[in-house]
């Protein structure tokens, strides 16, 4: 079978292009680097079939980063390519063309949002640019799927040009006169897209845009994603299923090993879904009844986010802040991602240019970042004693991204380099795709997250009744008790958190917890290791031996926090002000202790000069 | 006048004269379309040592600090229009 390769720059459209011409679903954003590994699917003709492979976005064939490796390298295997143009950004676009056709390949080019830049003021002479590049050029307009039909119907018409082999400058000279040639730009005025644009990264207004941006987002997937979660338990879960599984547990003979397995206890001969601990009870819960409700909020507002092209605007907000911590504005992407889940968020720390952001990056998100399946939990769990404890968990974990990310960037040798990063148009993101977005990430949740969410529960079962819990739980005595002033029977939550965040923090429960020991609880298993999925993503990213420090530097972290919130929470301070003092510490030691990447980049650019 | 990116007023065109710095800075800036002889438009920059907005044919760029001070304009002499703003 014949392959097929997208290639293009990032944020060209070429995941769209894939999902029409194969109808296999993949994510789409309106930012640079969504698509990290390629993706294949079939596309079937009348003739013959193809196999397609959508590539990441590069801008060259001679990589900078991880990412555009991998585009590089698909090219090499293509029998076919179809090059994705941005129409907006012929000159831009066509630098990548160029290369392409030094290659020995076939090529086609589609030049994509031809509506958008019709409305940019941008008009291109399309035959004389098929002409001059001697190759079929399609207009193309994918979301809508305009012009796939005469894309896939020029399939055949590929030509291989083997050009000669330009150097950079000489390529750059091509693609100018081929730009001055085709293209002709009439200056139009702004539209209101446009004037908030402009808005969102101006400072002025476009720091408190972001201050309301990432209020309103919390308060929506708090406050919704409670309401949600209520009205599943009152009308689900408090009466079908509860009626359901006492029928099943009758049938089963309200005792012995199974039941003890799938029911759980029963407290009061009644079910409680948080505490009977059985497979059916306590992890369905979990899983529908507390997480998914949290979650569909939270990928709803992301994929707003995404689609809009808010997010780059966000990385030009937070770049100066995200300097002192050893990154820069753009790894506030897979921060904002891990929110969601740390796995996707972990390949996405990829789009960054170097092995010491890619760390820095990696090791504060999986410590500092709670996925949205741990966050419900705990929002269900601390929220119940009030809103200040669940401040102070929010507080602690935000003071040690901090924290951590200042002590990382100071003792790492060498500097994160600064950014330049393409901030897209703003584009209002349609319903349809949204809808489909959303729905391909809850059906990603629910395949890879219940046989884990399912699967801890059965542990957890299985490790009780052999009674390893409590055998455990006196050994670790000294730290769960000692370090942590948590009951020993804890390290049952440790133990899972291993496997699954979500299952462990509702593991937390039947301990019968005071307000202070649930934010000590939730700190930790929050901090201390990423859980299984993750931290097979994370080896792969790293590399075993960065991994390895990476889990020190997490444990470490972990353990000393929990440490600290069990001397003074509450007992000298109580949780409010607490919150509120780390969250000022928070924001006052980057101030006042700069930014070491900051000085080694000025001084190594001097160097170079 | 040939200034740095960075001390550029919001606003204001003019063309690249240089970019300061290796190899490898170049290449990547050349590929997002920051090179030599091109035509730019400061946008605008966030305050002290954040990254600096400019609009390069029909599309945005932010570049960092450290980047900014790194490329040259010769900016255009022509009094600036405050409509960029």
């Amino acid at each position: 079978m014949r392959k097929i390769v997208l290639a293009g720059n990032p944020n060209v459209g070429k995941s769209v292009v894939f999902s029409q011409l194969t109808g296999s679903k993949v994510m789409i954003s309106n930012y640079a680097g969504t698509t990290v590994e390629f993706s294949k699917g079939l596309l079937n003709t009348e003739k013959e079939s193809f196999e397609v492979l959508d590539a990441p976005g590069t801008y060259s064939l001679e990589p900078t980063s991880k990412v555009e490796e991998v585009a590089s390298n698909l090219v090499n295997q293509a029998d076919i390519v179809i090059n994705i143009v941005d129409a907006t950004n012929l000159e831009r676009n066509l630098f990548l063309t160029a290369e392409l056709l030094e290659r020995d390949v076939p090529l086609i080019v589609a030049l994509n949002m031809i509506d958008e830049a019709g409305h940019k003021g941008v008009k291109i002479d399309v035959k004389k640019l098929e002409e001059l590049l001697g190759v079929p050029v399609i207009t193309t307009v994918a979301v809508s799927g305009e012009g796939l039909k005469e894309l896939v119907d020029s399939l055949p018409g590929a030509v291989n040009r083997r050009k000669t082999v330009l150097n950079i400058s000489d390529r750059w000279a091509y693609v100018g006169d081929l730009v001055g040639k085709v293209q002709q730009v009439v200056h139009r005025h702004h539209s209101w897209l446009e004037t908030l644009q402009d808005a969102s990264i101006s400072p002025a207004t476009g720091l408190p845009i972001a201050a309301a941006v990432l209020f309103l987002a919390f308060q929506l997937v708090i406050g919704l994603g409670e309401f949600l979660h209520e009205l599943l338990d009152d009308y689900v879960f408090e009466g079908f299923y509860e009626t359901l599984l006492l029928n099943f547990s009758e049938l089963l003979g309200g005792s012995g090993f199974l039941h003890d397995i799938l029911i759980g206890k029963l407290v009061d001969g009644k079910i409680d879904f948080e505490e009977s601990l059985g497979v059916l009870t306590t992890g369905v819960f979990v899983e529908i009844g507390v997480v998914l409700p949290f979650l569909a909020v939270f990928y709803l507002m992301l994929g707003f986010l995404e689609d809009s092209g808010y997010l780059p605007r966000l990385a030009v907000m937070v770049d100066r802040s995200m300097h002192r911590l050893g990154l820069h504005g753009y790894s506030i992407i897979p921060m904002v991602l891990g929110f969601g889940c740390n796995v996707p968020a972990a390949l996405a720390a990829r789009n960054l240019e170097s092995r010491r952001e890619r760390f820095i990056a990696c090791t504060l998100m999986s410590v500092a970042i709670p996925c949205m399946a741990q966050l419900a939990l705990i929002v269900g769990l601390v929220g119940r004693h009030g809103f200040e404890y669940l401040a102070v968990v929010f507080a602690a974990l935000f003071f040690i991204w901090v924290v951590l990310g200042l002590i990382i960037d100071r003792f790492m040798p060498g500097y994160t380099p600064s950014m330049v990063i393409e901030i897209p148009p703003y584009r209002i993101p349609s319903f349809k795709a949204q809808i489909k977005k959303l729905g391909m990430r809850i059906r990603g949740f629910l395949v890879h997250a219940t046989p884990y969410i399912l699967g801890g529960i059965l542990v957890v079962n299985i490790l009780y009744v052999l009674g390893i819990i409590n055998y455990l739980g006196v050994i670790f005595a000294p730290v769960v008790q000692g370090l942590l002033g948590l009951p020993g029977d804890a390290v049952s939550t440790l133990l899972i958190g291993f496997l699954r965040k979500d299952v462990a923090v509702a593991m937390l429960i039947p301990l019968d917890l005071t307000a202070r020991q649930l934010v000590i609880g939730a700190v930790v298993l929050a901090a201390y290791f990423p859980c299984a999925a993750t931290f097979t993503v994370l080896v792969k990213e790293l590399g075993i031996v960065d991994m390895a420090k990476s889990a020190f530097i997490m444990i470490v972290t972990a353990f000393s926090a929990g440490f600290i919130l069990n001397l003074f929470l509450d007992t000298i301070i109580p949780a409010a002000y607490l919150a509120a003092a780390l969250i000022a510490l928070s924001i006052i030691l980057p101030l006042l202790l700069g930014s070491t990447s900051d000085r080694r980049e000025l001084s190594d650019l001097d160097e170079m000069a | 006048m040939e200034v740095t990116l960075v001390e550029m007023k919001a606003g204001q065109t003019g063309v690249i004269s240089k970019i300061l710095g290796g190899e490898n800075l170049n290449v990547k800036l050349n590929q997002l379309g920051l090179r030599e002889g091109k035509k730019i438009k400061k946008i605008n920059s966030v305050f002290h040592r954040g990254p600096v907005t400019v609009n390069v044919d029909n599309y945005q760029l932010a570049v960092g600090y450290g980047k900014a001070v790194r490329i040259m304009v010769e900016v255009d002499e022509v009094e600036e229009n405050s409509s960029g703003r």
